[in-house]
């Protein structure tokens, strides 16, 4: 048995998932693997439709029953692909959590926030219901819910969008999970909250040792909260490394792509930004060999023939593409500060 | 003064009643926008930025004349829009257009992408569509679609595709102004600045100008000539995008500076205060900025501060604006 310091919380390997779609059958993860440790955090970014959140709702089997899922992922060395709904749910919200995009639907307008977050620990720890919402009380004051103890029998509508976040947080934490997966905890919210939220996610995961996936397609987002990051591009990583290592040198010219796209502050009126032609591809018909390729400034025959492998060019950084030679010499990247 | 302006907006006050929620008590309102002045000349952009619940979207209603307000005018290339008799406004209609955020939500799925675009023509000069379909398909190629794409419907486009068709229904009519309402938020990065760089390039085909309202700074940096940041219905600082940003004079506007996270390696988690949200509603004495704000004294809650020169069109509305300026400065991105 492997020392549970070093060993791997969540160990995902050549993760597949096949989707029924309306365009029929559609790959929608390809080949992604990833290793977490406890306490370490690793972003996602990637544009709609490159497969991000298919693998977070792989994680925590919450995929349609007709999805086709491949590969495995190992939570503390148990395999989880194929595992019943009954062995799921002992899971999830206990051992695995997750906090959703949207805070208004991600919350049951019918109940009561306090049961909401109580419901957790009288599912999985068994609570009393007067423990249960003792803890839940204790659990909204942590996330910075303003009174809980006053506001614990309020509804959702009755509460900002930041503070409807806050509750799904904390829900997410009641059961002290081991992995927290964040999709776009932000999105929904006004960039002043997205900065407390942020703050607050980030707090907690040092302060209970928890791993963090954190879902974002917000490159700054990324940039400022996790170790480690993945890009995901049609389904297949494209490009993964510690996060300094990846802004400081982009391999692929999908992220090189994605960081010049983006308006940046300081960017004078009349300077034009260098857009990435096309539109994100159907998950349906992606192209043949690499999935950039009918978008890529860069792209050869060779290109089109063969999902290229993941080329090593930096400690812990690689990148899939096959002609890092060319893009890299372009020193696409924010250098540091 | 040169010429008169494109858009001439003063005092603007809109506020709205809320629910009774006691008989021997007034019902409550909420004070959107609070006196908004602000002008537009021909060929140049305005952005507006703010948190949800700034007024924004209130003041992009009110310009549009969607919405009455309930003080203060509107007017446009001289005429007041909210004087015009209902005939002459839905004429008038023809020189201010809208684009919405949602590209999904916008657009008739029942209806062909050529009646959708031809929609404000059939309106306006109510004749029969067929005698349309060549300035649709005109105006089609200048966002960048092509002539046969005018018989199909929105689903078969993706979002920024259905944004451009958008575009192209508030072209038609050959605005003066457009006012666009957070017209990228909804869109994918990569394609974000496809769509900015085409209504930079219409900007400067067609010399239109833009109401931008977002909430993204960067965004309102790339396409205005001016930028007013707007607080509790108010505008706080206003000023061209180079000296608000680099020479903010409101802590408001150095607060939402600071939240935007930074794409830099190294760059590590830098800590934002707390900050609390204030009410709408409350028609409080002083600035209303005052409980968030960390140079927030006695003063500041006792008196509310006008919008005040601080340099060549910077116009701010704080006391303290000289302290802030002397503060050091965000760091901007490279």
């Amino acid at each position: 048995m492997a020392d549970p310091a070093t060993m791997p919380l969540i160990e995902v390997a050549n993760l597949g998932v096949r989707l029924n779609t309306s365009r029929g059958p559609a790959q929608a993860v390809r080949g992604v693997s990833f290793a977490l440790k406890r306490g370490e955090t690793l972003g996602l970014v990637g544009e709609s439709g490159c497969g991000k959140s298919v693998t977070a709702l792989s994680l925590m089997g919450l995929l349609p029953d007709s999805a086709g899922v491949t590969g495995s992922i190992k939570l503390d060395g148990n395999e989880l692909v194929g595992l019943s709904d009954a062995e799921y749910c002992r899971l999830r919200g206990n051992r695995i959590s997750m906090i959703f995009q949207e805070p208004m639907t991600a919350l049951n307008p019918m109940h009561t926030i306090g049961n909401q977050v109580a419901e957790p620990l009288r599912r999985h720890k068994k609570y009393s219901a007067a423990q249960a919402r003792k803890e839940a009380i204790a659990l909204l004051d942590r996330v910075g819910l303003p009174d809980p103890a006053r506001r614990v029998d309020a509804y959702p509508h009755q509460f900002s969008g930041g503070q409807r976040q806050r509750i799904t947080i904390a829900m997410a934490l009641a059961c002290e999970p081991d992995l927290l997966i964040a999709d776009e905890p932000t999105t929904a919210l006004d960039v002043t909250i997205q900065g407390q939220i942020l703050d607050l996610i980030a707090d907690l995961v040092e302060e209970r040792g928890m791993s963090m996936i954190l879902i974002s397609h917000d490159l700054g987002v990324i940039a400022e909260n996790v170790q480690r990051m993945m890009v995901m591009y049609g389904g297949t990583v494209v490009e993964s490394g510690p996060t300094d290592e990846v802004f400081r040198r982009m391999g692929h010219p999908y992220t090189q792509g994605l960081f010049r796209a983006r308006p940046k502050l300081g960017a004078r009126k009349g300077t034009r930004l260098k857009t990435i032609s096309g539109t994100v591809p159907e998950l349906a018909d992606l192209p043949s060999g690499c999935t950039f390729s009918d978008r890529c400034p860069l792209v050869i025959d060779q290109c089109r023939a063969a999902l290229p492998p993941m080329v090593n060019v930096g400690p812990g950084h690689f990148v899939r593409c096959i002609r890092t030679d060319v893009s890299m010499a372009e020193r696409v990247g924010a250098l540091s500060a | 003064m040169s010429t008169a302006p494109l858009l001439d907006v003063r005092d603007l006050e809109q506020r709205y009643t809320l629910p009774r929620e006691s008989l021997f008590r007034p019902p409550g309102q909420v004070r959107a926008l609070n006196g908004v002045s602000v002008q537009v000349q021909a060929g140049e952009s305005l952005g507006i930025v703010g948190e949800s619940g700034s007024g924004k979207s209130t003041f992009a209603r009110v310009v549009m004349a969607l919405e009455r307000p309930t003080s203060g005018q509107v007017a446009l290339l001289g005429r007041d829009l909210n004087r015009l008799p209902p005939d002459e406004l839905r004429r008038a209609r023809r020189d201010f257009q809208m684009v919405f955020q949602d590209p999904y939500g916008s657009l008739d799925p029942r209806q062909t992408i050529a009646r959708i675009v031809a929609e404000p023509l059939t309106v306006l000069e109510g004749a029969d569509r067929t005698t349309f379909r060549d300035r649709v398909a005109a105006v089609l190629r200048q966002v960048g679609l092509r002539d046969a794409d005018m018989d199909k419907y929105p689903h078969e486009f993706s979002g920024g595709q259905r944004q451009r068709i958008a575009i192209a229904r508030a072209l038609i009519t050959q605005p003066k102004l457009i006012v666009a309402d957070e017209p990228v938020s909804a869109l994918d990065v990569s394609v974000q600045g496809q769509v900015l760089n085409l209504m930079q390039d219409l900007q400067e085909q067609f010399g239109l100008s833009y109401i931008l309202i977002s909430h993204d700074l960067a965004v309102v940096d790339y396409l205005c000539d001016e930028v007013a940041v707007m607080y509790l219905g108010r505008i706080v600082e206003q000023a061209r995008p180079e000296d608000l940003f680099e020479r903010y004079a409101h802590p408001y506007t150095r607060a939402l500076l600071d939240a935007v996270p930074r794409t830099r390696a190294g760059g590590g988690r830098r800590r934002r205060g707390a900050q609390a949200i204030a009410s709408q509603s409350a028609a409080a004495t002083g600035c209303p900025y005052a409980a968030r704000c960390p140079l927030a004294d006695q003063h500041c809650r006792d008196a509310l501060p006008e919008l005040r020169r601080m340099g060549e069109g910077h116009l701010a509305a704080c006391h303290k604006a000289e302290a802030v300026m002397a503060l050091p400065q965000t760091v901007m991105e490279g």
